[in-house]
């Protein structure tokens, strides 16, 4: 399974990845990816909106099934990965480079609470 | 516990994606999804169909299958003169409702073949059996749990089925669609059908279950490509083929499931349902939609709302030929060809313009 050593990741499959600036960059693991399947369309928060941790604001579909993503951090969105609109596939060729969302954190020094890989792939094995 | 196909081991080695459809384990996709769609249009791929279940009737006079599937058909069996032609029906309850669709191989007077889906075979056997019980109690009904089947479709299937399996060439080429040839080839006797559920040409080929999976080998040497299910939903749907349990089942009507061309309602012939779909008042009718707004995909369930009243999708998918999603809708029947209507996808309504399916047919666009 490929798991970045670098990344966190939560029970409901998103990798986080803590930017030099502060801000955390969000996608989905290569798990979750694999159980989707192809994907086919994206919908990504806009810059400014104000989420609150664990709420829905990501929408990946496969052919197969449409799957919500959420903020794992409180916080506000600076950036979504409009490339994807046009290419949603790039997720499926590579999870960890095709982010779908940057979010600016509430409260710094919070992503201690995350899984590391070690962590994350026994959680997967055992699903 | 999930029944398996003689497959299911080759399916696992392959690194197959596997799920329970209609009780079975089967494999949903063996890499990309897409990719073994496109192989399908494009070439030749292969479907493990194992799990649809090959019901053979043997019986003569009184007794004969011909007598029995004339009232359990409401498709008309006396349409098959010549040995080998099939014949797609539905199977109806007395009020009805779709007990099954499937398909009928005439073979012999004293020999019908029946193909009948997964998750329905124990129903449709011991309805067949309580209306043998009544009509022809000398006909046997047998259930062949000893068959595997492998459909191969693509516009260069039947050319690597003849590379793969010596000898079947000069007993196949000439089978018209929707007929089918008994061979005996390397691998024992062979049930050749050129039928499939893709849209495109090929063939459906009963094995010895024990076979099968050298049967599979060869396919695959021959270059076709290992499909799943999610590969075969979205053909099918291309097709504009109904799905069973999904957009028809016991609860609804053939006639307002886009199926009024199996019914024989025109023939003086008796057969069960047919009373009750003479008197029906239809209000609904099945129909494809494309989605012309961005926003999502069309997917079974969701309510779509037209000027004359709220239908709903029984299918959905996202096209991978027209790169477009589509779908099957039951729609208020007074809902017209090229009329805009909108579906509810999570919070928007969605554009989607109603066409005629199929949306897609040996390998091209037909509904735009």
């Amino acid at each position: 399974m490929n798991l970045p050593t670098d990344l966190k990741y939560t029970e409901s499959h998103e990798w986080i990845r803590t930017e030099p600036d502060g801000t955390v960059t969000i996608g989905i693991t290569d798990h979750a990816q694999a159980a989707l399947g192809d994907l086919v369309y994206v919908e990504l928060p806009k810059s400014g909106r104000a989420v609150a941790a664990g709420e829905a604001c990501a929408i990946v579909e496969s052919v197969k099934a449409a799957s919500d993503v959420y903020a794992p951090l409180a916080g506000t969105i600076v950036a979504g990965n409009d490339a994807l609109s046009g290419a949603p596939e790039a997720v499926n060729e590579n999870a960890y480079d095709a982010w779908l969302f940057k979010l600016k954190p509430s409260d710094a020094g919070d992503l201690d609470r995350f899984m590391d890989a070690v962590a994350y792939s026994r959680l997967v094995a055992e699903a | 516990m999930l029944k398996v196909t003689p497959l299911n081991a080759v399916h696992r080695a392959s690194g197959a994606r596997m799920v329970d459809f209609g009780g079975f384990d089967m494999p949903v996709n063996y890499g990309s999804q897409i990719d073994e769609h496109h192989a399908v249009r494009r070439d030749a791929g292969m479907f493990d169909v194992s799990h649809m279940r090959v019901v053979d009737l043997h019986g003569e006079g009184t007794d004969s299958p011909r007598a029995l599937l004339r009232f359990a058909l409401a498709n008309n069996v006396d349409k098959l003169t010549v040995p080998g032609k099939a014949l797609y029906s539905c199977m109806l309850r007395d009020d009805g409702g779709v007990l099954d669709d499937l398909i009928v191989y005439f073979l012999r007077e004293d020999f019908f073949r029946l193909v009948v889906n997964a998750g329905t075979a124990v129903k449709d056997v011991a309805w067949l059996n309580a209306l043998a019980a009544q009509r022809a109690p000398g006909l046997s009904i047998t259930p062949r749990e000893d068959l595997a089947m492998i459909a191969v479709q693509g516009p260069m299937a039947r050319e690597k089925v003849w590379r793969a399996i010596a000898g079947t060439e000069e007993s196949t080429r000439a089978l018209k669609p929707f007929s089918a040839a008994t061979v005996q080839g390397p691998w024992g006797e062979l049930f050749i059908a050129r039928t499939g559920y893709t849209g495109e040409d090929g063939f459906e080929i009963v094995v010895a279950a024990s076979r099968a999976a050298d049967l599979w080998h060869a396919l695959r040497a021959a270059g076709v490509a290992p499909c799943g299910l999610g590969a075969r939903d979205t053909l099918r749907l291309e097709a504009g083929m109904n799905l069973y349990g999904q957009d028809m089942d016991e609860t609804v009507s053939p006639l307002e499931s886009g199926l009024a061309w199996t019914v024989d309602l025109a023939s003086e012939r008796d057969f069960s349902g047919k009373r009750a779909l003479a008197g029906e008042r239809v209000s609904r009718k099945l129909t494809g939609l494309l989605l012309v707004d961005a926003g999502g995909v069309l997917r079974a369930h969701q309510v779509v709302h037209t000027a004359h009243g709220d239908g709903e999708i029984t299918s959905g998918t996202f096209s991978p030929t027209m790169k477009q999603s589509i779908a099957l809708a039951r729609l208020p029947a007074g809902v017209a060809l090229g009329d805009i209507v909108h579906v509810q996808v999570r919070d928007r309504q969605l554009a989607a313009r109603v066409v005629k399916p199929p949306f897609v047919r040996n390998g091209t666009v037909v509904a735009t």
